[in-house]
């Protein structure tokens, strides 16, 4: 007899939203999260940090007063391998030998068996500067005040070009100028950043800690440490949240770690606390964009101008792919046949900026979107309209030249939002509320207006270009002496659900229970490097190595024993089987691009991404015009993830990606006092409450993507893209205020309001 | 960079009178006791290291400095009562709605269950969220030591930022919180720095007395815009014999603005917080109207 | 010093310096790693426990003041490895990253021990002590309703119930938990009633 056909047997567990696996050891306190390990003979870590953003150490003094006796002290000379953090370029030490290029940059390392007398410790240290001119705003870098990196301050430079920009300006009707800024996001993640770090009797490093990527803290370890690969060995441990803060910052921190552990010849734990991870660690890069378009009367777009500039920090850390996302984005979802699209990264005397959710395509997709409104109202056309007439559709062509071949939702997302927001009907509405509010004079209670806006993005999927070729990742699957299937990828569990869309991915495939399969935590000794848990690649690409692999094991236990299985039962039995009778069973699948895509990374051309996802928010904001709090009163989401493999953790994503724009948009601001974050606490970094955040209608369009598995194209990301620029349109539709510039922060907005009121009266 | 907390002494004496006389006789000592309430603020400042290590008397288990009592001359409320307690004290939202108000909006859940409206006082922030209410009802702060109990006007409590006339051997006992007056109307408002868990950027109580259509009696007093929590007696004067109109509103809003000075810092502008203090104002005096 | 305090039910004595925060009373001293520290100044609630029956930040309490005390943490929500009502909700994605999951649980199960049916409203109010950076809350705020829900009709199943077997095992069970939890609810009502009486 053969296998019976799963669809008969039972339930697929795709598409349906079965309870999250890891979720069982979080609500009962029993998973171990980094903090949570205490080895044997701990020590504690910290790091000695510059208070000042630019300088020349002239000396480091230790109060003599103080028992150094049980201190380890590590500085740069410690360092066996390398000393730099091996990341795209190899610019950023892991130890500062003599210049000081940002604030709270890590000088000296010490470690303590007791933890307050560490604190004792660093209090006891000096580190003696001569201070240079700091760097610290982007006009200063390009202006360059004094020179932070190269001969320029540019880190990485791209350019776009596409069609004749002259001949579209030419036959503009209206050509709209406009510059747009938005601001530093921390990630906030609850959980700092932290790592242990332990060497072993045979001189193997094992580093385990909250971390997104294991083998790029892998990478920077070897450089390091001067040691080769199988002496290297990165555990994840539960991670409390990433957004891409745990991204490439813990190949720093793990850098750390290791070189106390390796000198003291204890574990050594190193946790920040929160203000250090506030001024410390990585930021969404801060961006000026500026865009210069023509529009012809009837609203088509045909010329578009843009220039993206974002701030790298002090070293290059991820900034050129951040800008090669944001700069691929920046013109938005809608076709233009004349396009010339510049970025640069430069450098500043700050805290080098790194990867967050969205990776540069939030900061140039809330240039873009904004832009439409203006160009819109340039017309006196509605933004909806505007959106209409100008949005990708299938065969439409990018800037770099990429013919959109399938999975186009711009279109759908764009109508199914209206559509259930009432977005039409609603504007009116307001339009006609609001006038009567601004009508009633101050002093007559409180008077609040609200208004309504919307805004269209995409988000290329996984890896740019030739991204994913170049990482030629490998997923694995194999049999667990307990005869389950047992998924190893470098991909991580940071809360997003990989371990649960993975098992419903691998338990279709092999038509058994999501149950029955587990995922390996990952571990560079046991699991392949199937690349980076970012891009929003782990479902796609990542998941789908493993549906395949799934399909070529059942292939394999099928031969084994043509019978097959029937359920979660019968399959260990056959695996068991086969595990005793052939020994272990392990599928490796390593990624093969998709044919027919093609990328030139020299001229910037050709297909950027294989397929994009789609989404369009419309918000509805609530401004109180005594105060200039603006807030967000409802969302209406609808985004194209291609196909939900579950459905609640897909909303879960947009929910959260959502919430987390909305802080950027409103609450979220980094401040900064002679070149150090001024704001490290949470009573002063403010993101939403529970209070603060909206209730949100999600609406998941699945537009299939044949490269996708299932025909997912990766949720990640996209939600973080879209709700800044709703929020901006529907305080515009609300006050008459144009904000180009987030957060819109209650004092600037009522500046901008107050200045109105008083030059009318 | 956190304090060597493991190190911290505390005294701890079973009855109100032994932990007057421990807290008076550690004043003339080189070590002055420390008093330490719910701890809410204490163990924020000793988490961030910025405290130098002192010795603390506990008052937490203290239950003669916990109660709600109504007196002839009004209402006493002994310092250990929680704003937990105080958003939902019976009392407490019916005399003095701007009290239960402002209580409701300290903090979150978790630090109205241990912060007390003398551990407020004695901190002494001024963003403080109960103090202008406590200026607006003209409290009255009831200190002890061993030897003497002494009241003291709240408005004349503090003497700049974070110093007051309690003196290092003095508790805060109580407060007493007077009757109001027949047709005085209160409010409060809080504009802080998000809807929930905030501190504030501006905060304003008031309580204006309207008699035969015009104001009696009026108190506006402010948060966050000066080293003290302050009250503005040029605007409250505006409004004295006056009706209830825009126009008076807006001009006690004109003198407040004159004569506030606040600063720019982590959490707002002085710009703004004038402009809002300003308005706060206005919708004050409009919610007297209603 | 010495603490005497009841722990998940437990009773302890506790050696440890007073100022020592109860989290790393709990934490550190206790190995209850369930707890989170996420800020540590009172701001995010990862840290969040019921210090008799009310959240409190673990973060900000000293250990001296569990002298005597009932204190619940996540450890304590499951009883003989079954997960309450509350923890049951959180697997259907109130739970991401998980770290805040934790100090919300305590902060909805106080929430829940006063108010079985509460609105969306209240429990945003309920929950604003407690950061969450994944969920945007909406996955939260349905737990939290969700438990409710359930909590209810496992209320009112048992009401018959009783009513059939008028005596036996069963009753005993199901007319404790209700009175205890009357009472808990009341007391702070009653105790503020008669302080205003007193005078």
């Amino acid at each position: 007899m053969v296998t019976r056909s799963p669809a008969v047997n039972r339930p697929r567990s795709i598409g349906r939203s079965v309870p999250k696996k890891d979720a069982a050891a979080k609500v009962t306190g029993a998973a171990l999260y980094v903090d949570d390990l205490s080895p044997e003979g701990l020590l504690h870590g910290a790091t000695v940090r510059s208070e000042i953003p630019a300088g020349r150490i002239t000396r480091i003094e230790f109060d003599s007063a103080f028992d150094w006796s049980q201190v380890t002290i590590v500085d740069h000379r410690d360092i066996p391998g390398n000393n730099c953090i091996a990341l795209i370029e190899y610019d950023q030490p892991a130890l500062v030998e003599n210049e000081i290029r940002h604030a709270d940059e890590p000088i000296l390392l010490l470690a303590h068996p007791d933890r307050e007398k560490l604190q004792q410790a660093l209090r006891a240290v000096k580190v003696h500067c001569e201070p240079l001119e700091a760097v610290l705003t982007m006009e200063r870098s390009i202006a360059c005040a004094r020179l932070v990196h190269a001969t320029d301050n540019v880190q990485k430079r791209f350019l776009i070009q596409r069609g004749d920009l002259e001949a579209g300006f030419a036959r503009a009707h209206k050509i709209v100028e406009r510059e747009y800024r938005v601001g530093h996001q921390e990630h906030l993640y609850i959980e700092n950043n932290g790592v242990i770090a332990r060497m072993e009797a045979d001189g193997s490093l094992v580093v385990e800690g909250s971390l997104q990527c294991p083998y790029y803290v892998h990478k920077a370890l070897m450089h390091l440490m001067g040691l080769p690969a199988e002496k290297v060995r990165v555990v994840q441990t539960v991670t409390g949240g990433g957004f891409g803060g745990k991204e490439e910052y813990p190949s720093m921190i793990s850098a750390h770690a290791a070189l106390l552990a390796r000198k003291s010849g204890r574990p050594v734990k190193l946790i920040y606390d929160r203000m250090e991870d506030i001024a410390a660690t990585t930021k969404r890069h801060p961006a000026i964009v500026r865009h210069r378009s023509g529009v012809t009367e009837e609203g088509e777009l045909v010329a578009q101008d843009i220039d993206v500039i974002m701030d790298g920090g002090a070293y290059v850390t991820l900034s050129p792919v951040v800008l090669s996302r944001g700069i691929l984005h920046a013109g938005g979802p809608y076709r233009c046949p004349n396009v010339r699209i510049t970025g640069r990264a430069v450098a500043t005397n700050t805290p080098p900026n790194g990867a967050f959710r969205g990776f540069g395509a939030p900061q140039t997709l809330f240039a873009a979107e904004l832009h439409m409104d203006h160009l819109a109202e340039s017309l006196g056309m509605d933004p909806l309209e505007i959106r209409r007439r100008n949005l990708y559709r299938l065969g439409d062509v990018t800037p770099t030249g990429q013919v959109l071949r399938e999975s186009v939702s711009a279109s759908e997302c764009l109508e199914k939002a209206v559509k259930v927001s009432g977005y039409v009907k609603r504007r009116k509405a307001l339009d006609a509320a609001n006038r009567k509010a601004l009508a009633r004079p101050a002093g007559k209670g409180p008077r609040k207006v609200r208004g309504i806006g919307l805004s269209l993005v995409h988000h290329g999927a996984g890896f740019t270009g030739s991204g994913e070729v170049k990482l030629a990742s490998i997923a694995s699957l194999d049999l667990s002496p307990e005869g389950r299937p047992r998924a190893l990828a470098a991909s991580t569990e940071i809360g997003q659900g990989t371990v649960t869309i993975f098992s419903q991915m691998i338990g279709d495939a092999l038509q058994v229970s999501h149950d029955l399969v587990e995922v390996a935590q990952p571990d560079t000794l046991r699991v392949p490097n199937s690349g980076p848990t970012v891009a929003s690649r782990t479902c796609m690409v990542v998941g789908g190595l493993l549906s395949q692999a799934a399909a070529d094991m059942r292939a394999r236990l099928l031969e084994f024993d043509p019978r097959g299985w029937s359920d979660d039962r019968s399959f260990r039995k056959l695996a068991l089987r086969h595990l005793k009778e052939r020994g272990a069973l392990r599928i490796d699948r390593q990624y093969q691009p998709p044919s027919g895509i093609e990328w030139n990374d020299d001229t910037y051309t050709g297909d950027a991404y294989g397929v994009f996802a789609w989404a369009c928010n419309v918000i509805e904001v609530e401004v109180d015009l005594d105060t200039g709090d603006a807030r967000p009163v409802e969302v209406v989401t609808a985004n194209d993830v291609g196909k939900a493999i579950h459905p609640r953790l897909a909303e879960g994503q947009i929910e959260g990606g959502v919430s987390q724009a909305l802080g950027w948009a409103i609450l979220e601001e980094l401040r900064w006092k002679d070149g150090r974050v001024w704001n490290q606490q949470l009573t002063n970094y403010i993101i939403p409450t529970s209070m603060d955040c909206p209730p949100m209608k999600v609406i998941v369009v699945e537009n299939p993507y044949s490269g996708g598995p299932f025909g997912a194209k990766g949720v990640g990301e996209l939600p973080m893209d879209g709700p800044a620029p709703a929020v901006v349109a529907a305080v515009r539709h609300a006050t008459g205020q144009w904000m180009d510039e987030i957060p819109i922060s209650p004092e600037r907005l009522l500046e901008k309001l107050a200045r109105l009121e008083e030059a009318l009266t | 960079m956190r304090a060597a907390l493991s190190r911290l002494r505390v005294v701890r004496e079973p009855n109100l009178a032994m932990t007057a006389r421990a807290l008076e006789e550690s004043a003339e000592g080189p070590r002055p006791l420390v008093p330490m309430a719910g701890g809410t603020d204490l163990f924020v400042y000793l988490n961030a290291g910025a405290l130098p290590e002192q010795d603390y008397l506990d008052l937490w288990h203290l239950d003669e400095l916990r109660g709600v009592i109504d007196t002839p001359g009004g209402v006493r409320i002994h310092a250990l009562e929680t704003f937990a307690n105080l958003r939902r004290d019976p009392l407490v939202k019916r005399r003095y709605p701007a009290l239960a108000e402002a209580s409701s909006w300290v903090g979150a859940r978790q630090i109205q269950n241990r912060a007390t409206i003398a551990g407020n006082i004695a901190n002494g922030s001024p963003a403080g969220d109960s103090l202008p209410v406590l200026l607006a009802l003209d409290a009255r702060i009831r200190l002890v030591r061993f030897s003497a109990p002494r009241d003291v006007g709240f408005d004349t409590f503090y003497t700049g930022y974070r110093t007051s006339v309690r003196h290092p051997s003095e508790l805060i006992h109580s407060i007493l919180l007077p009757w109001p007056l027949p047709g005085t109307r209160q409010y409060f408002r809080k504009v802080g720095t998000r809807l929930a868990q905030a501190i504030s950027k501006v905060v304003i109580a008031t309580t204006i007395t309207v008699q035969k259509g015009r104001v009696t009696r009026a108190r506006i007093a402010l948060g966050s815009v000066a080293a003290t929590v302050v009250r503005v007696p040029s605007a409250e004067d505006a409004l004295l014999g006056e009706k209830l109109t825009p126009a008076a509103a807006s001009e006690a809003a004109r003198r407040l603005r004159e004569s506030i000075h606040p600063i720019d810092d982590i959490r707002s502008t002085a710009a703004h917080r004038l402009r809002v203090a300003g308005r706060l104002v206005e919708l004050a005096v409009a919610d007297a109207l209603r | 010093m010495k603490i005497r305090c009841r722990v998940n039910g437990v009773s302890r004595e506790v050696e440890t310096p007073p100022m020592v925060r109860l989290l790393d009373m709990l934490r550190e001293t206790l190995r209850l790693t369930g707890t989170k520290e996420g800020c540590g100044e009172g701001e995010c609630g990862a840290c969040t426990v019921l210090l008799n029956g009310q959240p409190v930040n673990s973060c900000l309490v000293p250990a001296c003041h569990a002298e005597g005390a009932s204190i619940v943490t996540v450890e304590g929500l499951s009883k003989r490895g079954k997960l309450s009502p509350l923890q049951e909700a959180f697997l259907h994605g109130g739970a991401q990253c998980g770290i805040c999951t934790p100090g919300m649980l305590m902060a909805a199960q106080a929430l829940l021990q006063e108010n079985g049916a509460p609105k969306e409203a209240v429990i945003r109010e309920a929950l604003a002590g407690n950061l969450c950076r994944c969920t945007g809350y909406v996955k939260i705020v349905e737990a939290v309703r969700e438990a409710a829900k359930v909590t209810r009709a496992a209320a009112a199943a048992k009401k018959p119930a009783r009513k059939k077997k008028a005596a036996g095992k069963e009753k005993a069970g199901g007319k404790q938990k209700p009175a205890m939890k009357k009472a808990a609810r009341k007391k702070p009502a009653t105790s503020r009633g008669k302080r205003a009486r007193r005078a």
